[in-house]
């Protein structure tokens, strides 16, 4: 049954192999979790926030099905084309559709995780149609022909002699050229050129709102307005969870967004469209692919909360020693651990065991997600259903044993310190799945219950 | 089926039992200075905020600070022969070729230094990204302390689209080293005008 074609940890030894570069990305990303608590700490009001938010997401949850209705209508009174798509192929058929009808072959697209997880530039470009990445860490991983490795950060796995490179070989900078300023001055050339030629431009939606009809696009770079505002077509895509009710929630959800993220206050743009400007023509295409599975999930649906903030990879010890391609799937990170096997549980098993379930997660998360707590659910989900690899399953069932019965557990963790100290090659060794990229420490002298009966033993 | 209807019916079949929308957050903070927060936080956040007495003061600074610069746009009468650039055209793609624009703010926000522009401030919708230099004036007692009290005063129905601008268009994602300038305005001036 268990047939991966990765996983985490196999995927994540190449990332590993270069030490000094593991610690500059791992402290790259708790830098920007850094900023983050910064950032919270400014606001007294910051865990009532969270806890509003999620309660408000919660409302949604429940009431999906009424607002999502009273969301079209809106739109659709709007001046706004509706579109409906059960999954990533009817999705990108929907896009394709747009674009054809316009007989149009280039178009620009700011970054839209749902796209990713649709594989929507691959379908575009095998209808022959051009698609260019705006967002800048997008453009360069779209380049590079790789997928982005966080949500919020697409290109943080790359240093900038690798950007200078890329940029030379693909925007002609000079050879050897590093400096971020000339490298974004360079990007933003070439893409002033794609924004004033390109008729179609494709968007995400950070939040819908029910009430209006309208919705909200956050950027820094202005990316998404550069597209939309010039295009005679805007085409937005949103997985259905992006719906807010009302547009006072607006409020909330900006305050938590850009703090939780990278530690601005906000985006430099929060862009709230409603109606297309005239001439111009709107679609939005809401998009189920599996959503509404992972909503009748009790244990799991609160993962659709999600604002894609990036917060829990910036924080995860895993994430930030292994890197977002090794997680194998568009959304990295523990929340795309816990989103990744209800798309597919035989790909993505070994996701939920990508986690120390150290519980940080679930701590800076601004909708308040029990992150870490569906990772463990999932496992065991995942093991019942046989998608977990045998010697996994046959390592929990030996460890059950050894803890289930105190003597076994004593005189194992005996065995187990002299060993090591006589024999250190015996753990010490490839064949060691926890011995790959890491030291063993040294054992103990001995157990703590030894010392425990040795230093308070009678009392 | 179509696809709507099936979406919606799993919906209504898997969506859990209906909550309570909460209220928003009570007392949220407040600023004893909001023009001074707000003005802390636009420069924080790359741009340039300054106090202006009155129209004229803003006029001398624009020229002083943009003095080098043609295709000078404005939406603001009283700025008016200070443009050398009309925006009175239909195609927007013809405004790549401005480099400074000035336009009114409705309000501004203490907390984040965030301003609500909406079409009703703009000739077109892409002019406060297009252009090379953007200036917002905003009058010093339109300053609200959070986004909740920003968006009481936000309709979009009554302008169709809107947007927060807090600051210059900025990326990082050259290994998290910030750069000022990555698609819309290179830089933010900010005018907060005595409104006596």
């Amino acid at each position: 049954m268990y047939k991966a074609e990765t996983d985490h940890a196999r995927a994540s030894e190449a990332f590993n192999s270069d030490e000094s570069y593991v610690n500059w990305h791992d402290e790259t990303l708790w830098f920007v979790r850094q900023k983050r608590d910064k950032a919270a700490f400014q606001i007294p009001e910051w865990e009532v926030l969270r806890d509003t938010a999620s309660r408000i997401k919660h409302y949604v949850l429940s009431h999906m099905h009424e607002l999502l209705v009273e969301f079209e209508k809106k739109a659709l009174a709007n001046g706004v084309q509706v579109h409906w798509a059960a999954d990533a192929s009817e999705h990108n058929r929907i896009v394709g559709e747009i674009i054809q009808k316009h007989k149009v072959t280039r178009m620009v697209k700011s970054k839209s995780m749902l796209t990713e997880e649709c594989h929507l530039n691959e379908y575009l470009t095998g209808l022959g149609i051009e698609v260019v990445d705006t967002d800048l860490g997008e453009r360069i991983v779209q380049l590079r022909e790789e997928p982005p490795s966080h949500i919020v950060l697409p290109a943080i796995h790359l240093k900038k002699k690798d950007i200078g490179d890329l940029f030379h070989k693909h925007l002609g900078t000079e050879a050897g050229a590093t400096d971020p300023q000339y490298l974004t001055e360079a990007a933003r050339q070439h893409l002033r050129e794609k924004f004033v030629t390109r008729r179609v431009a494709l968007t995400g939606v950070n939040f819908a709102v029910a009430e209006t009809g309208g919705f909200m696009v956050c950027t820094n770079e202005g990316n998404a307005d550069m597209g939309a505002h010039l295009a005679d077509v805007h085409i937005a895509c949103m997985g259905f969870e992006k719906l807010i009710p009302q547009a006072e929630h607006l409020g909330v959800f900006l305050r938590l967004l850009a703090r939780s993220a990278t530690g601005q206050p906000i985006t430099t743009y929060s862009s709230y469209f409603q109606s297309p400007r005239p001439g111009q023509e709107m679609h939005i295409v809401i998009v189920d692919n599996g959503r509404s599975t992972q909503l009748g999930r009790p244990d799991f649906r609160n993962s659709l909360k999600c604002i894609r903030c990036g917060a829990c990879m910036n924080t995860c010890p895993v994430y930030r020693r292994s890197g977002g391609h090794s997680y194998h799937n568009a959304v990295a990170g523990p929340i795309g651990s816990i989103l990744a096997p209800n798309l597919d549980m035989t790909k993505n098993a070994d996701l939920p065991f990508a986690s120390t379930l150290c519980g940080s997660c679930s701590n800076v998360c601004p909708v308040k997600i029990d992150i870490h707590d569906q990772l463990y659910k999932w496992r065991q989900v995942l093991a019942k259903g046989g998608y977990v690899p045998a010697t996994k399953t046959m390592g929990i069932k030996t460890m059950a044993a050894v803890l289930s019965q105190p003597r076994f557990y004593q005189w194992s963790g005996k065995l187990g310190r002299t060993v090591m100290r006589a024999l250190p090659g015996v753990t010490n060794n490839s064949l060691n799945p926890w011995y790959k990229q890491r030291e063993m420490p040294d054992p103990p002298k001995e157990s703590f219950r030894d010392w425990y009966i040795r230093n308070r033993g009678g009392k | 089926m179509s696809s709507r209807d099936n979406i919606l019916n799993k919906i209504k079949a898997a969506q859990p039992d209906p909550t309570e929308l909460p209220s928003a957050p009570q007392n949220p903070i407040r600023y004893d200075d909001p023009v001074g927060k707000f003005s802390e936080m636009i420069n924080l956040n790359g741009g340039v905020a300054e106090l202006a007495n009155n129209w004229q003061d803003i006029r001398v600074r624009l020229d002083t600070t943009f003095n080098e610069f043609s295709n000078r746009a404005t939406t603001i009468p009283f700025l008016a022969d200070w443009a050398d650039f009309s925006l009175n055209v239909e195609d927007p793609h013809e405004l790549e070729l401005i480099n400074v624009a000035v336009i009114e703010g409705a309000f501004g926000v203490a907390e984040n230094g965030a301003i609500w522009v909406s079409e009703k401030h703009v000739s077109h919708r892409v002019l406060p990204f297009i252009t090379q230099y953007l200036g917002i004036v905003i009058r010093r007692n339109e300053i609200v302390n959070t986004m909740h009290e920003a968006m009481e005063r936000v309709n979009i129905s009554e302008s169709g689209w809107g947007c927060f601008i807090a600051g210059p268009s900025k990326t990082a994602d050259i290994e998290q080293s910030l750069v000022i300038g990555a698609h819309g305005a290179r830089g933010l001036s900010v005018y907060l005008l005595n409104d006596h």
